[in-house]
């Protein structure tokens, strides 16, 4: 299995990489923030909600501040249902409310068509109106079909479409922190 | 696992993995119900037609909300305002609400099989709402989720069913989704209506509802349906309460932290005294609630794949 993998697969990011890539992040968020303590974190299941969780922490040790961080789970709101054979499981999405004057910071772990983010928009505004949503993505690989942009990468990385990038992270994967990129 | 049924027909045909699955998915759907804006966009532009011919207030009230809240557009029909009455056939009525491209068909019916007839035939979704003595699913899969939800777990449970098994769609549900779970079953009722034959399918046959009570971590008591009854099977309301009846005196048999259920309509008196309906132990309106998440999840599914 490992073979194969390591047979198609290019590594881009190792556990080190991604580590000051959200370093970096975490920094980012502090700079652009003046008011910090009406920053939330909403990760979308299941690996952004750990590169939020993760983000916080490094907040917590920079700019010491204990941000709220949140799940925003974008199935019951996508486009596509309805034109796929098998259906992914659903989420329970938990944002701290009420989310009026704060500032919502989406979390995911790559941003390719941007119709996640869109999803996560308008699952984001049944809570409540926030005083503004920005974007962060660990890799931006574009092909965006949607006039949506992040906020905050991780890592820009030009992607032919018949590829694919696998990002694996040890709380969630149990396998190593990598990002790998697969090639058909 | 990931889903991939267009119908929900019965629990009997299902794994364990897909009852998990829309349990799960009813936890995502339970929230939207707290949410500033109670209404997801997850069927937009889908028709759903809650189509029952047997009477029904609470699963249709129930399964139009669950729409409403996922944005599909939603049409009742009822057997009398039905060509049924004119003679039409079954299949003929659904071919023309397929015509009508409807998405997902909703299926109240008197006889047991109705909904798998149509699922066969349709392009359409069918979700059962109850057919026939046969299954009534998302009952059962709305008791299994509220009981999971107050004790954590199904696995090694008991679970009592009380009354009228032998015409309950409610309780052969039940039966199938618990037993595929891991709860030890026993069926509680009059030899009439609780015969031995149910042994078969993997549960205990008791007659004697004092000696079931006091191991029960979940009771779930059964309307008595009159409109089913035949005289030969049931002495009488009176006879039935005094044998079977979970009355004030009797809930003190029970474990403290026993859930006690019921699918409604109670009637009060009989299956069930009005302190116990209304006690501590009773989880009857959370089952109302629960239902709604349940069904959402049962719509979103099935009406989201692509068929």
């Amino acid at each position: 299995m490992k073979d194969t993998k390591q047979n198609q697969s290019v590594p881009i990011l190792d556990a080190e990489a991604i580590r000051r890539a959200l370093r970096r992040i975490a920094h980012e968020i502090i700079e652009q923030n003046a008011d910090l303590k009406s920053v939330v974190l909403a990760g979308i299941p299941l690996r952004g909600v750990e590169i939020a969780r993760r983000l916080s922490e490094f907040i917590r040790e920079v700019g010491k501040i204990e941000i709220e961080t949140g799940t925003i789970d974008v199935a019951m709101h996508r486009d596509d249902v309805g034109t796929r054979a098998e259906l992914p499981m659903v989420h329970a999405s938990n944002l701290p409310l009420p989310l009026e004057g704060r500032t919502v910071i989406i979390v995911d772990d790559v941003l390719f068509t941007g119709r996640t983010a869109r999803a996560a928009l308008d699952a984001i505004s049944s809570f409540g109106r926030p005083a503004r949503i920005q974007l962060a993505a660990l890799v931006d690989r574009g092909h965006r079909e949607l006039p949506i942009r992040a906020d905050y990468v991780g890592k820009n990385l030009p992607t032919a479409t018949r590829e694919q990038i696998q990002v694996r992270l040890q709380t969630v994967d149990n396998e190593p922190d990598a990002v790998w990129l697969v090639k058909e | 696992m990931n889903w991939n049924r267009k119908d929900l027909l019965g629990i009997r045909e299902l794994s364990a993995d897909e009852i998990n699955f829309i349990l799960q998915t009813a936890d995502a759907f339970k929230q939207v119900g707290t949410r500033e804006i109670k209404k997801v966009p997850a069927l937009r532009g889908k028709t759903l037609i809650n189509f029952f011919v047997e009477p029904s207030t609470r699963t249709r009230t129930s399964f139009e909300l669950a729409a409403f809240r996922l944005s599909a557009d939603v049409i009742n029909i009822s057997a009398s305002t039905s060509s049924l009455t004119k003679g039409e056939t079954l299949k003929d009525t659904a071919r023309n609400l397929e015509a009508l491209h409807a998405d997902i068909l909703v299926l109240r019916h008197s006889s047991a099989g109705a909904p798998q007839f149509l699922a066969q035939r349709l392009k359409s979704s069918v979700i059962n709402a109850g057919d026939g003595a046969h299954e009534h699913p998302t009952q059962g899969l709305l008791d299994i989720y509220t009981i999971r939800e107050k004790r954590g777990k199904i696995d090694g449970l008991n679970v009592a069913i009380v009354g009228d098994i032998l015409f309950s769609r409610v309780a052969r549900s039940n039966i199938f989704g618990l037993t595929k779970l891991g709860a030890n079953v026993t069926l509680v009722g009059p030899s009439t209506l609780v015969p031995r034959e149910f042994e078969k399918l993997g549960v205990t046959v008791s007659h004697k509802i004092d000696n079931v009570l006091p191991e029960a971590d979940v009771v779930n008591l059964l309307r008595i349906q009159h409109e089913r009854q035949r005289k030969e099977y049931f002495p009488g309301i009176g006879e039935y309460t005094t044998l079977f009846g979970l009355t004030n005196e009797r809930a003190k048999l029970l474990k403290p932290d026993c859930l006690v259920m019921h699918p409604g309509p109670i009637n009060r008196g009989v299956e069930i005294d009005s302190e116990v309906a209304d006690g501590l132990q009773s989880v009857i309106l959370d089952q109302v609630t629960n239902g709604l998440a349940v069904r959402m999840a049962v719509l979103y599914l099935c009406g989201g794949i692509s068929t």
